[in-house]
């Protein structure tokens, strides 16, 4: 009896100092990898991201630790709250790297936030993976050696929907787009795609206040013009209305199509996915694109309580490929990771033929547009998108030729 | 311009203009009797829109029943919120009553979020147009929604309805005879405070009104009053502080100017109502409606 026992406290010590010599391979600031989630936490984006981004990031920590027994118990995740304001991002980015000594920043909704959190990780040489802000500045005239984008962009977004409605035939466009970057980017991008794609506008874009809760006029308009597509640049709450009012005017009987530049699963759940019915969209994954998703998302769901988001599900991809970089380059020293996750390419159940830009650090993947369902052909709960096209990897951002990054 | 759009837009206009009348009025009502700025007029009107919601959710109510419970509900609350709270503040200085409305305020709406999330799993809830009135109706220059032409009927009829009690009845003559001089009204016998609380359960049940036709139009969220209660204040403003038919007549009016204005110069949308508001405080300081403090 005794001897079994002291054979196991023996067997104990060999495992963990056979642990011990594995993890002294990589050189970890402090002995730990910190991921810091900066996301919005109680805001707009907080049922998208938030605290579910935070609960994927937690997820992605585990499943690494579970799968690499020499980072056992050495991945922490922390949640800070960043309100959707520029300054209060910048702040906070900046306390979590000084004080709480955060070894990568993840998701960053809104854009401006994402900006300027990027700005401090540059000077502090922290990577950081946006994940959730959308705009191609972070990849282009602001771009920097530390900031990566993944899961989408504007010119994503305007890319997949802007060319596949126009080529499905819905050629004539009159579209609204709310007046802050965002909005004004992802306008211009919008009509470039369609104009591509021998299309046109029967008008000038209209810019509408931000944020708006009547739409009524545009509506109207468009009721007048007659496009066969009303395209709408807005996010969030703005594009619930905009949805709402569309469906109040019967601009859809009237022979109008809905084209959505940002479309999250929050959205459609907000009004109920028959409002949407027959809208295209692009997305970089939906829960139960295939198996492979469904698994993971189950996982989710299991410990969070929700479906994933494509924001969330993106978030534990983000992580899992940043902790996957530590552990190559056996360091978590910001230039070390930078260095090996350049180049690098990979597939997971989320990031499908996915490469690591190193000219911009644009993450580039297979991307779905995709058209909602009418609840009536919906399968089971959540069941809201059905894949229109799959946009190849190469194809679905920015060509590199366009690029103004320069770092 | 062609006549069409403008036709249009003054249709549209009307719409906006019930909401603010709706307001307006009850404001009008709250300041003439208890001389209270009223803060919290935006969440009170966010709080009928989302009974509305929760009543479907909880109780399978439709909008019908919401459209009577639900200003009853926020009423209800208004009178409760007035006996607890604002009545404690009635000898200071108005500012305190700002305070206290604005930080109520900040508290309903991050209750109702937490509401909304934990509950309803929510940010923003859906909120359907009862069946008889989706859809659309030609009116020959315009196809207008149902329900939009029905807000502005019913907001109509309300504001008259309430104008005429006031003006016109008993109870109105001893609320307005409390509103001009409270003493003297004390005087004949009338119990002022016990009339201060009814009124104020009134003026929030209009706003709980307004929420709940707002419903089918607007997302239901927890900072839907936020904007639109700023906007209102102007109009209060430019009607005239405590004036009834200026309220109503305004909220009208200036949701029918914003709407054209913004037709014929898009960016001016937003801020036609507070230039308006700074003309009318610059020519006429007392509203368009209102009479001097002096001759009171």
């Amino acid at each position: 009896m005794k001897k079994a026992r002291l054979t196991a406290i023996i067997a104990t010590a060999a495992l963990f100092s056979v642990t011990a010599a594995l993890a002294q391979g990589a050189k970890l600031s402090d002995n730990v990898i910190k991921v810091g989630v900066l996301t919005d936490l109680s805001g707009v984006y907080s049922e998208l991201s938030g605290p579910g981004s935070v609960r994927a990031a937690q997820l992605a920590a585990d499943d690494f630790m579970a799968a690499n027994a020499a980072y056992k118990g050495k991945v922490q995740v922390v949640g800070v709250d960043h309100q959707n304001k520029a300054d209060v991002a910048s702040n906070k980015a900046a306390e979590m790297i000084d004080r709480q000594n955060v070894d990568v920043l993840m998701d960053l909704p809104t854009s401006s936030a994402a900006l300027s959190a990027a700005e401090i990780a540059k000077t502090k040489k922290i990577p950081v993976m946006v994940v959730t802000g959308g705009t191609t500045a972070l990849t282009n005239e602001k771009c920097n050696k530390y900031t990566f984008h993944y899961a989408y962009d504007n010119f994503m977004l305007a890319n997949g929907t802007g060319s596949a409605v126009t080529k499905r035939g819905g050629d004539s466009w009159y579209i609204i787009y709310p007046n802050y970057a965002f909005g004004q980017d992802l306008d211009r991008q919008m009509t470039a795609a369609i104009k591509e794609n021998k299309g046109k506008l029967v008008t000038a874009s209209d810019a509408t206040p931000f944020p708006n809760t009547d739409f009524s006029s545009y509506l109207l308009k468009a009721q007048s013009l007659k496009p066969k597509i009303f395209g709408t640049m807005q996010a969030g709450n703005d594009l619930v209305n905009v949805v709402k009012q569309y469906n109040e005017f019967g601009l859809k009987k009237q022979g109008i199509g809905l084209g959505i530049g940002l479309l999250f699963e929050t959205d459609v759940a907000a009004l109920g996915q028959d409002a949407y019915a027959g809208a295209l969209a692009t997305v970089p994954w939906y829960w139960n694109l295939d198996q492979r998703s469904r698994d993971w998302s189950a996982k989710f769901e299991k410990s969070f309580g929700k479906k994933p988001t494509w924001a969330q599900a993106g978030v534990y991809s983000a992580t899992t490929t940043y902790l996957q970089a530590v552990a190559r380059a056996k360091s978590d020293n910001g230039d070390a990771v930078v260095k090996a996750l350049e180049g690098h390419r990979f597939s997971d159940f989320f990031a499908r033929s996915a490469y690591i830009r190193p000219q911009d650090h644009r993450v580039t993947l297979d991307v779905y547009t995709v058209q909602v369902k009418p609840k009536a052909q919906a399968k089971e709960a959540g069941d809201i998108f059905t894949k229109v096209a799959t946009i190849p990897s190469a194809k679905a951002f920015t060509p590199l030729a366009e690029s103004k990054c320069k770092f | 311009m062609n006549t069409q759009l403008l036709l249009i837009q003054v249709f549209n206009g009307l719409v906006n203009g019930a909401f603010y009348a709706l307001l307006s009025l009850g404001l009008a009502v709250i300041f003439g009797m208890l001389r209270i700025v009223n803060f919290m007029h935006g969440a009170l009107y966010m709080l009928g829109a989302f009974a509305a919601f929760a009543l479907g959710q909880a109780f399978g109510l439709g909008f019908w029943p919401a459209l009577i419970l639900a200003p009853l509900i926020v009423g209800a609350l208004g009178m409760v919120l007035e006996r607890t709270l604002l009545s404690r503040l009635y000898g200071l200085e108005p500012s305190y009553n700002l305070l206290l409305t604005f930080g109520l305020t900040l508290l309903t709406q991050d209750l109702v979020k937490q509401v909304m999330l934990s509950q309803f799993a929510v940010s923003s809830a859906p909120y359907t147009t009862p069946d008889i009135l989706t859809g659309v109706v030609n009116l020959g220059f315009v196809v207008f929604p149902k329900y939009r032409l029905f807000v502005i009927a019913l907001t109509l009829v309300i504001c008259l309805v309430t104008w005429f009690v006031i003006e016109k009845t008993r109870v109105g003559a001893i609320i307005r005879a409390s509103t001009e001089n409270p003493s003297v009204t004390r005087a004949f016998g009338i119990d002022v405070s016990k009339w201060v609380t009814g009124v104020f359960g009134v003026g929030v049940g209009l706003a709980g009104l307004a929420g709940v036709l707002a419903a089918p139009i607007y997302s239901v969220e927890p900072y839907m009053g936020a904007e639109l209660i700023i906007t209102t204040f102007a109009v209060v403003v430019i009607g005239g502080l405590g004036s009834i038919m200026g309220s109503i007549v305004t909220g009208f009016a200036v949701g029918v100017l914003a709407a054209v204005g913004a037709a014929i110069y898009p960016p001016i949308a937003n801020t036609l109502v507070f230039i308006l508001m700074a003309f009318v405080l610059l020519v006429r300081p007392s509203g368009l409606f209102g009479l001097p403090e002096g001759t009171r």
